[in-house]
């Protein structure tokens, strides 16, 4: 009975709504967002008042500019940036695009196929493929660069002619779409698997095959799912260095806003504030997708997580 | 559904713009009638089209003046130049190499780093044009910085010159001191204005992280001042230990003059103090000398006057030891090549030219800061005198020149150990000896 009745009351609701818990929630909400408010606010300052005096002062000592927007946009012959950081920008873009296309594609047939189509060693085959979680990305980087470069061969036999994408938008969709497979099959399929089963049966007796009922019934219903790995594929692709550097070259034809984001700073460390504005104008896209596709978030969030 | 149907459209839309703008932002070499024979030097090849890609730890501003002084190269050859600029730079390279994703040419500041790419096999031994060159215009420590195992790989880009003290000229004419030209007469001057109250020498090695760093170059100037370049090779090697009677005499030196609180003031105040806030004391006349090296000009604010009569300048730290002829110590980069397509030889030649050397000195303006230890860089090339004085003494052919010892030894102690320990030399009083066995210690097993 007692445990009836602690699951009614709703614990956390109570927990949560009362004055205190208002206060403590607002205090860490405030904290937690001093420091980007104190990088928003210093990318207003000119070079001088960055180097001068904290960033608290521009209260008391309101000089706002918008000149460090405008070398980082436009480039500026004076700052450590000539060019500007938008052909960097366009590259993120075009980089993170096709890299969470590419793993929502084949993350959601193989879900469907793992979940819904039965054949010998099906539940192996998931489990190893979510097994891969396990491999860190930076022990894979080496390896698969040599595949790129070399390809793969066995003796005097080739099984992998070169590839040679290295340091093309080719080697970059690669690797990111190979990195985020794993964990993309497994959400999808168990948001997939938790599809009620008399609506797939309802459709193979009306005569429908695999490929009619995962387009027609799967696909749809996994929206919420395919959103929210999305997101959370768009925000990993969008801020990954580590790859980037790796995979990409740093020049101006390939090279992500965050590569060039990380030299800024400059020769002499002394490109702080470029990198001020730098920082806000890399945030704006994935704020700008967050935003958009946020009611998926909320819905999808749980996506698989519960079956 | 219709809405995520319209937003992939969008998104296939914004894919193909952001494709389409990458490929116009790609901008061709500006074409100029120009003498190439005057400016790059006769005897290269015409080879349009192709490209070099370079690999480097220097960044912007810096990086885009080096851009600027290969573009006469591009008009003249047809190389294109690709630089990329990573402050990740050390890390990255051993990844991309071993992946088969080498730079052409890479800019390798540490011939610790330049060695490792060497045993990896991929490193290409330099051309005979740039080993011909290097065999003319830089001395032979130099050519043996950029050599592993006796087989020369990396022809010398840019130098620094860290033996130099700064001075007050002006404080120093109102006391009536001189530039002292030997050792003992720096220590007689020093005497001189400790019996007139003044702190003769200023000290600082706080550098956060790096904290220390300075100390060891004050150690490695004495090695290097009273023993050589053999012994010196041969303690970065650690066949000669910390703990050598060699390397603790030159401790005992180093206790003479930096840890000496008749000179120094406080002791230990020098581990507290930055290297960069050391010398501001200087033009006032708070403290009279520092030893560090020629970057350390950027630290005094605007307006101050660094010339030979000014409020600061810099002097030859004097050497020890007669027989080591004009030791210098120093660091720089290393063009180390991964290809042996022709057009890399051919900017490998190039990058081994005074021509070179002086193009690249032109886009440093007047404020320079840029170094060139190749000899046939006229000192005339230099607009600021202070390159002048440090260029004096790195192209010296005839100098006893040694690369910073920090940066050559393995990292776990010339970038861990070796500042750590020295710092509590001065901070903590430790005895020299102890300091050595604990350097000693850390020394990572082969």
């Amino acid at each position: 009975m007692s445990t009836l009745k602690l699951a009614n009351a709703n614990p956390g609701r109570k927990l949560f709504s009362t004055r205190f818990a208002t206060i403590v929630v607002w205090t860490i909400t405030f904290l937690w967002t001093v420091p980007t408010f104190g990088l928003f606010a210093s990318s207003f300052r000119n070079k001088q008042e960055i180097f001068l005096s904290g960033w608290w002062h521009i209260f008391t000592n309101p000089h706002l500019t918008l000149s460090n927007y405008h070398a980082v946009i436009f480039g500026s012959s004076s700052s450590t940036l000539s060019d500007g950081v938008l052909p960097y920008l366009m590259n993120s873009i075009v980089i993170t695009i096709p890299a969470v296309i590419f793993p929502v594609v084949v993350a959601t047939m193989a879900a469907y196929c793992l979940a819904w189509v039965k054949f010998r060693g099906s539940d192996a085959l998931f489990f190893f493929i979510f097994a891969l979680q396990i491999v860190p990305i930076q022990m894979s980087l080496v390896p698969l660069l040599q595949l790129f470069t070399g390809g793969a061969h066995i003796g005097s036999i080739t099984i992998i002619p070169k590839l040679g994408i290295a340091g093309h938008f080719a080697g970059i969709w690669l690797p990111h779409t190979m990195f985020a497979l794993p964990l993309a099959i497994y959400l999808l399929h168990n948001f997939i698997a938790s599809l009620p089963r008399d609506l797939m049966e309802a459709a193979y007796v009306d005569g429908a095959n695999h490929f009619k009922v995962f387009r027609q019934i799967v696909l749809p219903l996994s929206v919420p799912a395919i959103a929210a790995f999305s997101i959370f594929q768009f925000l990993w692709v969008w801020n990954d260095l580590l790859v980037a550097l790796t995979f990409a070259s740093g020049t101006e034809e390939v090279a992500p806003i965050n590569v060039k984001l990380a030299s800024l700073v400059g020769q002499w460390g002394s490109g702080w504030e470029t990198l001020t504005a730098g920082a806000f104008v890399t945030i704006a896209i994935p704020l700008i997708v967050f935003f958009s596709l946020q009611r998926f978030f909320v819905r999808g969030l749980l996506a698989g997580s519960v079956k | 559904m219709s809405i995520s149907k319209k937003g992939l459209l969008a998104t296939v839309g914004v894919a193909s713009l952001s494709l389409l703008a990458t490929f116009v932002t790609t901008v061709a070499p500006a074409d100029a009638a120009i003498n190439c024979n005057k400016i790059i030097g006769p005897g290269y090849a015409q080879l349009k089209g192709k490209t070099v890609t370079m690999f480097t730890s220097i960044l912007d501003p810096e990086l885009s003046k080096y851009q600027k002084a290969l573009a006469s190269f591009t008009t003249c050859t047809g190389i294109k130049v690709k630089m990329e600029g990573s402050n990740q730079f050390e890390a990255l390279l051993p990844v991309r190499v071993k992946g088969g994703n080498a730079p052409d040419i890479a800019i390798i500041p540490q011939p610790g780093l330049l060695a490792q790419m060497v045993a990896t096999g991929k490193a290409v031994p330099a051309p005979a044009q740039t080993l011909k060159n290097v065999n003319k215009y830089w001395s032979p420590g130099w050519k043996g910085y950029g050599s592993v195992n006796g087989k020369f790989y990396a022809s010398p880009n840019s130098a620094n010159m860290k033996s130099l003290v700064w001075y007050s000229p002006k404080q120093f004419a109102k006391a009536g001191y001189t530039v002292p030209t030997t050792w003992t007469g720096m220590m007689a001057l020093a005497d001189k204005m400790a019996a007139a109250k003044q702190t003769a020498f200023c000290g600082g090695i706080g550098s956060g992280g790096a904290t220390g760093w300075p100390a060891t170059d004050w150690l490695e100037e004495v090695v290097v001042r009273q023993f050589g370049g053999q012994v010196y090779a041969d303690w970065i090697s650690h066949k000669i230990k910390f703990s050598d009677p060699k390397i603790l005499a030159a401790m005992k030196t180093v206790e003479g003059w930096m840890l000496n609180s008749k000179y120094v003031g406080d002791v230990k105040a020098i581990a507290t103090t930055t290297f960069q806030a050391a010398g501001l004391g200087i033009p006032a006349g708070s403290c009279m000398m520092l030893q560090q090296a020629s970057f350390y000009a950027a630290q005094y604010p605007a307006g101050t006057d660094v010339s030979k009569n000014g409020d600061v300048w810099a002097f030859y730290l004097p050497g020890i030891n007669t027989s080591v002829k004009t030791p210098v110590e120093g660091g720089g980069e290393f063009f180390a090549a991964f290809s042996k397509r022709p057009e890399v030889q051919e900017l490998q030649n190039y990058l081994s030219t005074p021509q070179w050397a002086i193009n690249r000195i032109a886009t440093a303006g007047s404020g320079g800061g840029w170094l060139s230890a190749n000899s046939g860089v006229p000192l005339s090339a230099y607009k600021n005198p202070l390159d002048q004085l440090s260029a004096k003494y790195l192209a010296d052919k005839n100098s006893t020149f040694v690369f910073d010892a920090s940066d050559a030894m393995p990292a776990a102690v010339g970038a861990g150990t070796e500042w750590t320990q020295l710092t509590s030399w001065f901070a903590d009083g430790k005895s020299s000896a102890d300091v050595a066995k604990a350097i000693d210690d850390s020394w990572p097993a082969q």
